[in-house]
């Protein structure tokens, strides 16, 4: 596989989830563009570990494991939100401003 | 013990668990929290009991880190995944400290607030022990997995009121920054493995030394994002803005916890790795020093405009972000001493600032203005007087520990040319002395509005114990701070000593004990 390519295919995703959890106001919505980000460093790390070694590949695990933990909380958080407010729209949930 | 801590070999299994002790002991804590709580749950006594086992863990584990301090652990030899320098042992000092004096203030705290959750504990200490790995990680992998070991359970412990919909959009909010700033951190480290063929931090170092690669662009951008996914951590402005809301609506236990420990183990992660890593690549300083400028400035701006007392402090706390930005930017011996410092000392006056919070108030204190401390020193003196002295160390006036630490700062920006700098530092202070001193005029030169304004401030035996170890430290320190100052120097030096591991020659002999 072309390094260059892949480098640069990760890098658009990742500039996609960046934009995504900018522009968008859901919370779920939001999160899946975070996992977007993290799915595009994975990426990134399989192109770099065909020429760098296999020090990249473990950490793709590391960090789907992590990914995994924080989807289990986030998801969980995003639950209670919808409990007390009703929505997960980012919009209506201003208790806190200052 | 006849086994001589100052030549582990971490590739040796038996060296590695010594090496790892305060780690090991403070995770099989946790999990006995874990099992103990899931048959105990329901009443306030199972909640001293997961409490007093979680003191117990987080002492054994300061004792085992004063053991290998003691000893002079080293680890000479080829690079590990972890550090084991008298930094790293400092900085597990300050977390489990922090912990610690988090536990004793949230005893009363949940019993108030009606919170039955023990997991509560079980939570802080994995948050501990991922900042200690934070401040020990000697490799990338391990930093980004103590970091989310801390961040998840921090998340959690936000929300940890499900009752109050304030802190479940704390949560919420804290929830989607902090992955979004994971996700740039992640691709940092990523970035700067592809340049360098490696994450562990000292072979970086060697790597961007001997290789030239400071002006390589995938290193200068995974730098970039680097800082990035550490601005949003330590709160530095323009990645602040998560901060305030977070730390208002979480319960207050919490939100002490989060503005010093998390901020600490961030703090010390980020000077560990552009100490270590990135020693020879200049560009980080003027990013740092624009970070700090900015932080210093509208931190303390921001804070003027605030009412209630809660969202003041989380502004201060982005302000002394700032501060301790100005040591990381001067990059010096003097810098980390003055770092290391300074970090103590913000740590104890925000922890102590908090637990008074958290006594004046009900549901969360977000409803705490500054008037309504109004007469506080007629009524309750001691508590005034405590809560003066935290304003005062904060603002940095001269016997407190703060000002201390914002002298050695100025010291170590103007020993190297960065006179800038510090006169920015000077001005923001000036202007934080607009909204730290109002509430001790309040308290003081206010008459109490009626009878029973303070009647329902309640800090029980641990909380005021908390409180007058914290502002004691704060008096001490601020007459004698030459011992923490002696550590904090040598520790900070420990972090710069590494790099030289590179080379076979023997590593200087130190002594071994008696210090």
């Amino acid at each position: 596989m072309l390094l260059g390519p892949a480098l640069f295919v990760s890098a658009a995703l990742f500039t996609l989830g960046v934009f995504g959890v900018l522009l968008r106001r859901n919370a779920i919505v939001i999160f899946m563009c975070v996992e977007l980000m993290l799915n595009a460093v994975n990426l990134t790390f399989v192109a770099l570990a065909q020429r760098l070694g296999v020090a990249g590949q473990l950490f793709v695990f590391f960090v789907m494991a992590v990914a995994a933990a924080e989807a289990a909380v986030g998801l969980a958080i995003i639950l209670a939100i919808y409990r007390h407010r009703g929505t997960v729209n980012l919009q209506n949930i201003n208790l806190l401003k200052g | 013990m006849n086994v001589d801590l100052s030549t582990l070999d971490l590739s040796r299994p038996g060296d590695l668990l010594i090496a790892l002790a305060p780690e090991l002991v403070l995770t099989t804590t946790a999990l006995l929290v874990l099992i103990v709580v899931a048959w105990r749950h329901r009443t306030p006594q199972d909640l001293r009991l997961a409490g007093w086992v979680t003191l117990a863990g987080l002492g054994a584990a300061g004792l085992a880190a004063w053991f290998l301090w003691w000893q002079a652990a080293h680890a000479p030899g080829i690079a590990a995944m972890i550090a084991v320098d008298d930094f790293r042992f400092v900085a597990d000092w300050l977390f489990l400290g922090t912990a610690g004096l988090t536990v004793l203030v949230s005893f009363e705290y949940l019993e108030r607030e009606a919170l039955l959750v023990p997991e509560y504990f079980a939570l802080l200490l994995f948050a501990t022990l991922g900042m200690m790995l934070m401040a020990g990680a000697q490799d990338l992998m391990v930093l980004f997995l103590g970091l989310e070991l801390m961040s998840v359970a921090v998340y959690v412990l936000a929300g940890i009121n499900r009752r109050s919909a304030a802190a479940a959009e704390a949560a919420l909010k804290y929830f989607l920054l902090g992955a979004f700033a994971s996700g740039f951190l992640l691709y940092g480290i990523a970035l700067v493995y592809g340049a360098t063929a490696t994450t562990n931090l000292t072979l970086i170092g060697v790597q961007v030394a001997t290789l030239g690669l400071q002006h390589n662009t995938m290193l200068l951008i995974g730098l970039g994002l680097l800082l990035v996914g550490f601005g949003f951590k330590v709160a530095a402005v323009p990645f602040h803005m998560w901060a305030p809301d977070v730390y208002d609506g979480s319960p207050t236990p919490v939100t002490g916890y989060m503005a010093t420990a998390v901020k600490a183990a961030a703090f010390a992660a980020l000077f560990r790795v552009l100490g270590e890593a990135f020693d020879a690549v200049p560009a980080w300083h003027a990013v740092v020093w624009w970070l700090a400028v900015a932080t210093m400035v509208v931190g303390n701006l921001i804070a003027l405009a605030q009412r209630t007392l809660k969202r003041m402090l989380a502004y201060s706390s982005i302000a002394h972000a700032g501060y301790l930005l100005v040591a990381v930017a001067v990059g010096t011996a003097v810098g980390s001493a003055a770092f290391l410092f300074y970090l103590v000392a913000y740590t104890l006056m925000t922890l102590a600032a908090f637990a008074l919070l958290a006594a004046k108030g009900t549901d969360g204190e977000r409803d705490v203005s500054i008037d309504d401390l109004a007469g506080l020193a007629q009524r309750r003196p001691w508590l005034a007087f405590a809560l003066a002295v935290c304003m005062l160390s904060l603002l940095g006036i001269p016997g407190t520990a703060g000002f201390i630490g914002k002298w050695y700062i100025l010291v170590a920006a103007t020993a190297t040319g960065q006179g800038l700098l510090a006169a920015v530092l000077v001005l923001a202070s000036v202007i934080s002395a607009g909204y730290y001193l109002p509430v001790i005029m309040a308290m003081y030169m206010q008459p109490e509005p009626s009878e029973q304004a303070h009647a329902g401030m309640r800090l029980g035996r641990l909380g005021a114990a908390v409180v007058a170890a914290s502002v004691a430290g704060l008096l001490f320190f601020g007459v004698r701070p030459n011992r923490l100052l002696d550590i904090a120097r040598t520790s900070g030096a420990s972090v710069r000593a590494a790099p030289a591991v590179s080379s076979d020659a023997p590593p200087a002999p130190r002594e071994p004990t008696g210090r």
